[in-house]
């Protein structure tokens, strides 16, 4: 058994350890008013505080943008790395340590664009970790320029005349990629929703990607309803496997039965043009295997004393 | 028969050169290790053919092994080879073009093709052998195929064993050890099989003393303490492993690539995993967050992968996040030479990322060295919280050479992964002002929580935008540099310790340079020879030793313009890397002596250019 400090044991003893939203506060947000990242962090606080998460079992990842400044605000240990490689560093920390709790924030540019390649090989490694990617459908942090997820025809900074491409369909892109195993969309402005998909994603052991709407008032006002106000574009995906939805919402916004584990229905609704965006869990799948697992399997587990016995076989092969 | 005349030689070096497939590679390792076995000292490259496969008869399909041999320590590939073995004659003018051979060198070749059915080879190869002749090459045409095929139906799958027999015999070396060698190749397959090779052995053996009149005798001692063979990628995978390192995030790279398939190897013993990314970026990531959570990570590259990495290298210094990284450096720019060796990533290395990023750089100059090195790195990259670039070349990569068996302990692994309390209050960047050192909180330390941002931040972790803050952070990151420098000794000096020319080194090079200075000493002059392990920091004292020479020259294998280059004048020459850095440092005069012929230079070439220099008028 391991020796405790007297502290500790009297705090396991009375079970004392009771977090608080408090313990989950960072530094104050700086955010500008009426942006959807402050839903999504209280949403987070709300769900480690509910899962008596310990926060030094937590570590923060991002990469560059509004975004990514979500680590300073989470008392966690936080990794505020460089624009699009949030998914390389939160892969390290899991393989270096598989006992700590990964989550990764991304903006949509952070993620579908500078971090392409790291989002796509990143859902193939299935490595257990929580994602989440804050979409507002613009370039934010460095004021307004168009983003992989910019509705086409939208007038930026770099588009003053309307976007020409047409947007990226990220959730179809992700339903073609091997292993994807949670696939979730939410909004920043839904709470009870967000709520839900950010804890069945935390529950989920592999990558858990959620896509969460969100807005920003300055840059993109347009994208989801006008100014703020809850018009909601979107259909909830209803599944007794899935994110349940609320009786609020019924009155808002249609709804659709799906099978989250049918990949081709996931596949037929991410490529359905008529409906407005899916919220809910699109795909899920908790068989794929797990990266850091299959990894550390091939390893054995010895002790240092032993690997100095082996580090001497091995040379015993290069000796003369 | 008249008993062969011996001569008795210092070193020697010699070659065996067939097609790809053709088995000279196995032969060559066989021969090096039991001339090892008798105690010489020796350096082999591998003869790589340029594609996977390439055509036969050609140029391309080259392979092989050139190996030196000598009876004192090697400590680099030497100069112009002295025997060659050849398959066939495009082989053997694989290695003419390469200028590789010597004017007087022996050559044994296969003597089929001079009666071949296809005129143009038989006309090639007269020609090929005519002309080497009159250069004076000292030429043996041997029936070697038709002399495998007395003992089995297809050469191809025994010529190698005939040509190694041959050259046990012109080597004097030990026939016993020498089947034993064969035997224990094949100890997989039957006894048969053993006993037709060890025929093939006698076979060849008997050829070459019906043949040949004379032998090489290379005194041998046996060594005194047990010697390990191995090349340089090899000894940086196990120098990782007896390191302490657990983890390697990779992607794929020549001539890296070959190090991170040994410590897959060797990993999947010993505890530890290697992940091949998607690219040298996400390579670097995940080895930076690896190591950010406490777990010893490194990742291995060559020139164009680093390119990849500059960001990530300066978020590890801004993080100041231990990691190592290696570079394998081959010819640039671009894709430039990709086997080939260069040492063109000094300055990249030092200088790639934006803004100030202090780094510690490290080169080994033998395969020794770069197993040893990686202990030093890891050491230095946890204690300073530094990222540790290690560059290696692809000399050292594929080239093999002999050195005492390294004693392993559990020592030089690091404590396990902290996971105490960490105290309230304490700052992730609690920099001491002396020495810039603070304490590493790593992930899952209870009470330890904190941010780490690549934005600049106040010792709390905190982003911080204050102009005061943001020069005390560069300061506190530029200070451990200057702590570490503080630590380091000054460097040997090779040679004579005041005199006339100082050659000053890093890397693979310092072999040839003290080879040639040896030769030049020998001849009275007052040469010495500095190499530099620490390239950031330098090292104490160069200033100081630079002012006992005359003439202070950096050799190394990059480009810079040549003196003698008409165009080139005080304004335009532009110098070597590491005579730049050493021009800024020591405000001496350094001259540079530089090439990029995609191999080492030999002592004889380095001799020439220190000799040039000497007799030079001005400084
Ligand atoms: C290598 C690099 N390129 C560009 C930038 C500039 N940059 C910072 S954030 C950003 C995009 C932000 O958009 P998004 O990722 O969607 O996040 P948001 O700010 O909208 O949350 C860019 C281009 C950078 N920091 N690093
Ligand atoms: S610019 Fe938009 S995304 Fe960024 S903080 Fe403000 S509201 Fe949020």
């Amino acid at each position: 058994m391991e020796t405790l400090q007297l502290e500790e044991y009297i705090e396991e003893q009375c079970e004392i350890k009771n977090y608080t939203l408090e313990d989950y506060e960072g530094d104050v947000p700086r955010w500008c008013k009426g942006c959807g990242d402050f839903g999504i962090l209280s949403s987070v606080q709300k769900m480690f505080r509910d899962e008596q998460v310990a926060p030094e079992s937590v570590v923060a990842v991002s990469g560059i943008g509004c975004s990514s400044r979500f680590p300073h605000y989470l008392n966690t240990y936080g990794f505020h790395g460089i624009h699009g490689r949030a998914m390389t560093i939160a892969t390290g920390v899991k393989l270096g340590r598989p006992d700590l709790k990964v989550l990764v924030t991304m903006g949509d540019g952070d993620c579908f664009s500078i971090g392409g390649g790291h989002w796509l090989h990143g859902m193939r490694y299935n490595t257990d970790m929580t994602v989440l990617v804050f979409d507002n459908e613009i370039y934010a942090l460095t004021k307004n320029q168009v983003s992989p997820t910019t509705h086409c025809g939208t007038s930026t900074n770099t588009t003053p005349h309307g976007s020409v491409l047409k947007e990226m369909n990220v959730l179809s892109v992700m339903l073609g990629i091997t292993n994807v195993s949670f696939l979730a969309q939410t909004a920043s402005w839904t709470p009870g929703h967000l709520d839900k998909t950010i804890r069945a994603a935390w529950h989920h052991k592999g990558t858990a990607f959620v896509r969460i709407l969100q807005k920003c008032p300055i840059f993109s006002p347009q994208a989801f309803g006008q100014d703020g106000k809850v018009k909601a574009p979107f259909t909830f995906l209803r599944d007794e496997n899935g994110i349940p939805v609320d009786k609020v919402f019924e009155k808002m916004a249609p709804i659709i039965d799906h099978n989250c584990k049918d990949l081709e229905a996931a596949k037929k609704i991410a490529m359905m043009e008529e409906t407005s965006s899916p919220l809910g869990l699109l795909y899920y799948n908790p068989s794929i295997p797990v990266y850091n697992e299959e990894l550390h399997a091939t390893a054995d587990k010895i002790t240092p004393e032993e690997k100095v016995a082996r580090l001497n076989e091995e040379l015993d092969k290069y000796t003369i | 028969m008249k008993e062969p005349k011996k001569i008795k030689l210092e070193e020697h070096i010699v070659e065996f050169v067939c097609d790809a497939g053709e088995g000279a590679q196995k032969a060559a390792v066989s021969f090096a290790k039991v001339s090892a076995k008798m105690g010489n000292s020796l350096w082999t490259v591998e003869i790589i053919p340029s594609e996977i496969q390439p055509p036969p008869h050609t140029m391309g399909s080259t392979s092989g092994n050139r190996i030196r041999l000598s009876s004192k320590p090697v400590t680099n590939g030497g100069n112009l080879t002295n025997v060659v073995v050849a398959f066939n004659e495009m082989n053997l003018l694989s290695r003419i073009k390469g200028k590789m051979l010597a004017n007087d060198v022996v050559v044994i070749i296969d003597n089929k093709w001079a009666n071949d059915s296809d005129e143009t080879i038989r006309k090639q190869y007269r020609e090929i052998l005519d002309d080497l002749k009159t250069k004076g090459a000292n030429i043996y045409e041997v029936p070697i195929e038709e002399k495998t095929m007395t003992l089995i139906d297809n050469p191809q799958r025994g010529k190698n064993m005939v040509a190694l027999g041959m050259l046990g015999y012109l080597y004097t070396r030990d026939m016993d050890i020498l089947a034993d060698e064969i035997r224990s190749i094949f100890k997989k397959k039957s006894k048969e099989i053993q006993d037709n090779n060890v025929a093939l052995l006698t076979l060849g053996y008997e050829l070459a003393k019906e043949t040949i009149d004379f032998q090489y005798v290379i005194e041998s001692t046996p060594f005194k303490v047990p010697m390990v063979a191995m090349n340089g990628n090899e000894a940086v995978a196990l120098g990782a492993v007896a390191a302490g390192f657990e983890h390697c995030s990779m992607y794929p790279i020549t001539p890296a690539t070959s190090a991170t398939h040994a410590l897959s190897e060797y990993f999947g013993r010993m505890g530890g995993i290697v992940h091949q990314a998607e690219d040298e970026i996400a390579a670097i990531g995940v080895a930076l967050g690896s190591y950010y959570a406490g777990r010893p990570t490194l990742t291995i590259t060559s020139g164009p992968g680093m390119a990849l990495k500059t960001e990530f290298l300066g978020l590890t210094v801004m993080t100041e996040t231990p990691l190592v990284v290696v570079d394998v450096q081959r010819g640039g720019p671009s894709t430039g030479l990709p086997t080939k060796i260069e040492q063109g990533d000094l300055l990249s290395s030092l200088f790639s990322t934006p803004g100030d990023a202090p780094k510690v750089i490290m080169a080994p100059t033998d395969i020794e060295e770069c197993y040893h090195v990686m202990i030093t790195a890891r050491k230095i990259a946890e204690e300073f919280r530094m990222l540790v670039i290690v560059l290696t070349d692809a000399n050292l990569a594929t080239g093999t050479q002999l050195y005492p068996r390294p004693k392993l302990s559990t020592e030089s692994f690091p404590l396990p992964i902290d996971t105490s309390p960490i105290p309230p209050g304490t700052k992730p960047y609690d920099w001491d002002e002396e020495t810039g050192l603070s304490r590493r909180i790593i992930p899952g330390q209870p009470g330890g929580m904190c941010r780490t941002t690549s934005l600049n931040h106040s010792p709390e972790g905190k982003v911080n935008h204050d102009p005061d803050m943001n020069q005390k952070a560069h300061r506190m990151r530029s200070r451990k540099l200057m702590t570490l420098q503080k630590s380091l000794k000054k460097p040997d000096v090779y040679g004579d310790k005041e005199g006339d020319l100082l050659v000053v080194s890093w890397g693979s090079i310092k072999g040839p340079i003290d080879e040639a200075v040896d030769n030049l000493r020998k001849e009275g002059k007052k040469v010495g020879s500095v190499s530099l392990q620490f390239l950031s920091p330098f090292p104490p004292g160069l200033k100081e030793i630079f002012s006992k020479y005359k003439k202070v020259m950096v050799v190394e294998l990059n480009y810079s313009d040549d003196w003698d280059d008409p165009m080139v004048n005080e304004d335009t020459r532009r110098y070597s890397q590491l005579s730049m850095l050493l021009r800024s440092h020591t405000l001496v005069d350094v001259d540079c002596f530089s090439r990029v012929y995609g191999r080492p230079l030999m002592p004889m070439e380095i001799y020439d250019a220190l000799s040039k220099k000497l007799a030079q008028k001005s400084k």
